[in-house]
């Protein structure tokens, strides 16, 4: 593996409330990888997200990743289960967000905003508000906010839970489109939080797998399929292979108690 | 169009069938315009008396109308520090509640002995009464942003300012506009009540002057009279403020979209 963009040494986390959320998590997430993490509710999976954006810090441990140590505040981008948009503002002026916060003006980002909205296909709907859209195109928006600063490192907590399962299977294949899309901006790379096991094959090209209480990385399985990935991936025998893997470390890590050894598959 | 009809016409029907069952009783029962006049006997007077009533009416008008934007700006500022900084929310907010629970009628005689400018005084006391609401609810919604969002503006470093302004004061709106209806009226309340007490007699004093006089004559069509400009201008001041909110929620806010429920 090349060197790290993002690492995480056993890392501990240790609410106020005296939850253990995370205990002994070591990670590392190159550059441009696009890594998902699955585990049951309660895991600590959002937690590890939270502590690669700085919005938690660890109790006890190491975490290095862009949001920490660079001196751009956009090189990291976070999309919430929720859209998470501003209710009172357009498409565009929440798109407009990150930009905004870093002081460029409404017509001089006026070019980045309209590329990306173009990318998600939401230009018809830049004046709209977000009251005005579906819970599809409400995401997609939100996922353009995220995409708008070109960031080096775009962290996802189950984005798409909340969805039906047509749109979340475009928004899937959107996705991988965006992360890999080729027009000049820097390799991105991905941590994708979910629970559902078909999403995280489909999406990834490794999958962390956590169990809970406290949380922790029980396996670690590689999705070896190269991309870019058509949906008939995931009717190929080695998509249903690879979840049949998952389900079974899933299972076994709700079984196993905590503090028992990490296997890696 | 159907739906918007019967937004007007249903209380606009109750209100002049309460108004004719008003007149007709008056008139079967034969009671005197001094103990109760009819609306009829109202609106003339009113119509006779309309000089000397519109100039005290814009006299009230002045004084409520002063009292709801300063008390705007007051609640609004006040609210904006104490988000800035607990402490002074800690420190200040009972002085707050002193003011709101003190019923105005018992502190407005000591505020026209301590305030010489009768105006002034006025204003201060419409101003109690009108704030605590645009306050209260301001302060609640400069705290309601939505957790997530605050974490984007954090992910994003954003300065306490942009913070303030692009995301806790649109995120106050509604709440904030729920207080200024409320303190919309209160102003009112609080503009005639001092006037009550101030009972200043003369050319430059507002309706509850021109109420306070006519009681001593008994001239009870024309307390009504100026009664009716009161209730009119209250009216009138709900229906801005509701259209203000309209105005500027409509596109966003749940309580103001028009879908059935």
């Amino acid at each position: 593996m090349r060197e790290p963009l993002i690492r995480l040494q056993q890392a501990h986390k240790q609410f106020d409330t005296g939850l253990h959320a995370l205990a002994d998590v070591s990670l590392a997430v190159a550059g441009g990888e696009f890594v998902a993490l699955l585990g049951p509710s309660g895991c600590g999976k959002s937690t590890v997200l939270r502590l690669v954006a700085g919005l938690e810090t660890a109790t006890a441990g190491q975490v290095q990743s862009p949001a920490l140590t660079s001196d751009a505040a956009d090189a990291t981008a976070f999309v919430f289960q929720d859209a998470t948009l501003m209710p009172w503002a357009t498409v565009f002026d929440n798109v407009w967000l990150p930009l905004r916060l870093q002081g460029r003006s409404r017509s001089d980002a006026t070019v980045a905003v309209k590329a990306v909205l173009a990318r998600v296909g939401l230009t018809e709907f830049e004046q709209a508000f977000p009251a005005q859209l579906s819970g599809g195109m409400k995401m997609r928006a939100s996922i353009a906010r995220a995409l708008v600063t070109r960031p080096r490192v775009l962290l996802m907590d189950e984005p798409f839970a909340a969805l039906d399962d047509i749109t979340r299977q475009a928004l899937n294949a959107d996705l991988l489109h965006w992360w890999r899309a080729d027009d000049g901006a820097p390799e991105m790379a991905v941590m994708f939080v979910t629970h559902s096991v078909a999403e995280a094959v489909f999406l990834s090209q490794r999958v962390l797998v956590m169990a809970a209480r406290p949380g922790r990385i029980v396996a670690e399985v590689r999705v070896d399929e190269p991309h870019p990935r058509a949906s008939a991936f995931r009717h190929s025998g080695s998509f249903s292979q690879t979840c049949r893997v998952l389900g079974e470390a899933l299972a076994a890590a709700h079984a196993a108690p905590a503090g028992s050894s990490a296997g890696r598959a | 169009m159907r739906r918007r009809l019967q937004a007007w016409a249903l209380p606009a029907l109750v209100i002049l069938g309460l108004m004719g069952g008003w007149e007709l009783g008056v008139r079967l029962a034969e009671i005197p315009a001094y103990t109760l006049p009819a609306p009829s006997r109202i609106a003339s007077t009113l119509w006779a008396n309309f000089g000397s009533l519109a100039g005290s009416w814009w006299v009230t008008v002045k004084i409520t109308g002063g009292a709801l934007l300063l008390a705007c700006a007051g609640g609004v500022l006040i609210a904006g520090a104490f988000a800035l900084s607990p402490t002074l929310e800690r420190a200040l907010f009972p002085v707050a509640v002193v003011l709101q629970v003190t019923p105005i009628v018992a502190v407005a005689p000591l505020i026209l002995i301590y305030v010489e400018s009768t105006t002034a005084a006025l204003l201060l006391c419409a101003w109690i009464v009108a704030f605590f609401p645009i306050l209260s609810n301001t302060v609640i919604g400069l705290r309601a942003a939505d957790a997530n969002l605050r974490e984007l503006f954090r992910l994003y470093r954003a300065s306490p300012w942009q913070r303030l302004r692009l995301l806790r004061l649109p995120a106050a709106m509604p709440y904030f506009l729920a207080g200024l209806k409320i303190s919309g009226g209160l102003s009112l309340i609080g503009a005639v009540t001092a006037e009550m007490v101030a009972g200043a007699a003369g050319r430059d004093t507002g309706l509850a002057s021109r109420i306070l006089e006519a009681s001593f004559r008994t001239d009870t069509p024309r307390m009504f009279a100026a009664l009716t400009l009161l209730v009119l201008t209250g009216v009138l001041i709900f229906a801005l403020l509701n259209a203000l909110s309209r105005w500027l929620l409509g596109p966003w806010h749940a309580s103001e979209s028009r879908g059935p429920f």
